[in-house]
């Protein structure tokens, strides 16, 4: 039986239509999934994404603690800002990619895949020598609000000034009398927001959002939608772009790793893996023959198995079929060509520059 | 909104056939479009190919899924909608204008026997 957001209800009211994700019951989508991209690139959208985990390190050390998980180096943020990371394994393999944020040294908080909710947490347990992390899942909703309409239509209803809330910064306040963290942060390429609040007050503020949006052309949208956006931009998923046998180095994620910071699981794999070079790329291609990439469709070299699509669409805003995959390091530069296998037939694709969207 | 000509026959699969003179035109059904969602790309067999009732003829796409068609009768391709492979769009606007292929049946009862509109729409219902 898959699990349930809070806003179970509103979704089935919406129209969205349902399906199981990673153990959730989810909307794919309402309107379209065209439509709902294009609102999120032209206007503003807004995902239910409760059932993402959020995992909690509070105390003296809480900082260090959540530090030596991490990738990223929460010791050169500020208080109120935020910082996407990997948390690897000894082999500097993904566990996750999260978002980590920082209240005050003493008060971190991680937001975490659905699918990964429970291994995260396991992880860090295992592996905290000082600091417990403190599941909170349970005790938050999320509704991302995004595109270039959503800070005005967020702003409209709190009396938390948004401009002083920077991209990756984030805040407490109330949003339509809920009380909510304020993340200026997203999945989509675009401006917004995601909010993390009680989940008895869920649909209340998603009701209050939608209609305060409604002007705006803000409209609600399913995971469809958020995988197209995510994939234009090149942000990988867990589970299709990233897994525990890729490195950040591999998937072209140097910068979320801060090597000279102090120690953390998985930096010794990494300083190795740096030193040597990596053999293999995560890229992103668009075809150049007609057809489309998806995930785990073969790319070929010379006609032997080189690498393997992890995503891939049809962009609804880039109008191209484009895909991201592993490839050797030598076929990982811009320009670039190789063939994927559709169905048994090899199809001509090139290394673009990525993200694959960028704003008019 | 959902819409079921009754001058068409339709197969499980969510495919609809038409009589054209000795040929049967074939496309996918407004439920299939529906539960695809916004066609992008549609890959069909060659005119002289030959398909088999009930196997793969071709791969429709949407933004999210690849699903394959399925031919309803066995027979040649006699014509291919060139139209609808550069603009597949058009099968969400009409699935029912937006015809794919037509064969030329192998055996004239095969068309006969597919689903007649109140048997599809009932096979719908109980599915949903």
């Amino acid at each position: 039986m898959a699990r349930q957001t809070p806003l179970y209800e509103a979704h089935k009211k919406l129209g969205g239509r349902m399906v199981d994700f990673a153990g959730w019951d989810m909307p794919v989508q309402y309107a379209g999934l065209i439509p709902e991209h294009e609102a999120v690139r032209t206007a503003a959208g807004m995902f239910d994404v409760s059932h993402m985990g959020e995992i909690e390190f509070r105390g003296k050390g809480a900082l260090e603690e959540a530090n030596r998980l991490i990738t990223n180096d929460l010791s050169r943020c500020a208080d109120g800002q935020a910082v996407y990371a990997g948390l690897l394994n000894e082999r500097g393999g993904f566990v996750d990619d999260v978002v980590a944020y920082r209240f005050n040294p003493e008060h971190i908080f991680i937001c975490v895949n659905a699918s990964n909710t429970q291994k995260d947490f396991d992880w860090m347990a295992a592996n905290a020598k000082t600091v417990k992390p403190v599941n909170r899942s349970a005790d938050y909703a999320q509704i991302a609000i995004q595109g270039p309409k959503a800070a005005g239509i967020v702003q409209r209803l709190t009396s938390t000034k948004l401009s002083d809330v920077g991209t990756y910064r984030f805040t407490q306040g109330q949003v339509a009398n809920v009380e909510c963290i304020i993340s200026r942060t997203g999945y989509t390429g675009e401006d917004g927001f995601e909010l993390y609040c009680p989940p008895k007050d869920a649909a209340r503020l998603w009701f209050a959002l939608l209609e305060e949006g409604k002007g705006d052309g803000c409209i609600p949208c399913g995971l469809g939608a958020r995988d197209s956006l995510r994939t234009e931009m090149k942000f990988a998923l867990y589970g299709n772009d990233i897994d525990d046998g890729h490195t950040p180095l591999e998937a072209g994620l140097g910068w979320i790793v801060k090597l000279d910071k102090a120690d953390f699981i998985g930096k010794s794999a990494l300083e190795a893996q740096r030193k040597a070079g990596v053999t293999r790329k995560l890229v992103g291609f668009e075809l150049t023959e007609p057809g489309i990439p998806r995930a785990h469709y073969p790319i070929l070299k010379d006609g032997q198995k080189v690498g393997e699509v992890t995503s891939g669409t049809m962009g609804p805003s880039v109008k191209k079929a484009i895909g991201i995959g592993y490839v050797p390091a030598a076929l990982s530069a811009e320009g670039a060509t190789f063939h994927v296998e559709i169905r048994g037939r090899p199809v001509a694709a090139r290394v673009v520059k990525t993200p694959f969207y960028k704003k008019p | 909104m959902s819409n079921y000509p009754s001058d068409l026959k339709y197969t499980k699969d969510h495919e609809w056939a038409k009589k054209t003179g000795s040929a049967v035109a074939v496309g996918v059904t407004w439920h299939a479009q529906d539960a695809l969602g916004a066609v992008v790309y549609v890959e069909l067999p060659k005119v002289g190919a030959q398909v088999k009732a009930g196997e793969s003829f071709g791969v429709i796409e949407s933004t999210k899924a690849v699903s394959e068609l399925f031919a309803p009768v066995s027979g040649k391709v006699v014509k291919v909608n060139q139209d609808v492979a550069d603009n597949p769009g058009a099968v969400n606007d009409d699935p029912y204008k937006a015809w794919l292929i037509e064969i030329e049946p192998a055996n004239a009862a095969d068309y006969d026997a597919l689903l007649d509109q109140p048997t599809y729409t009932k096979l719908l219902e109980s599915a949903t």
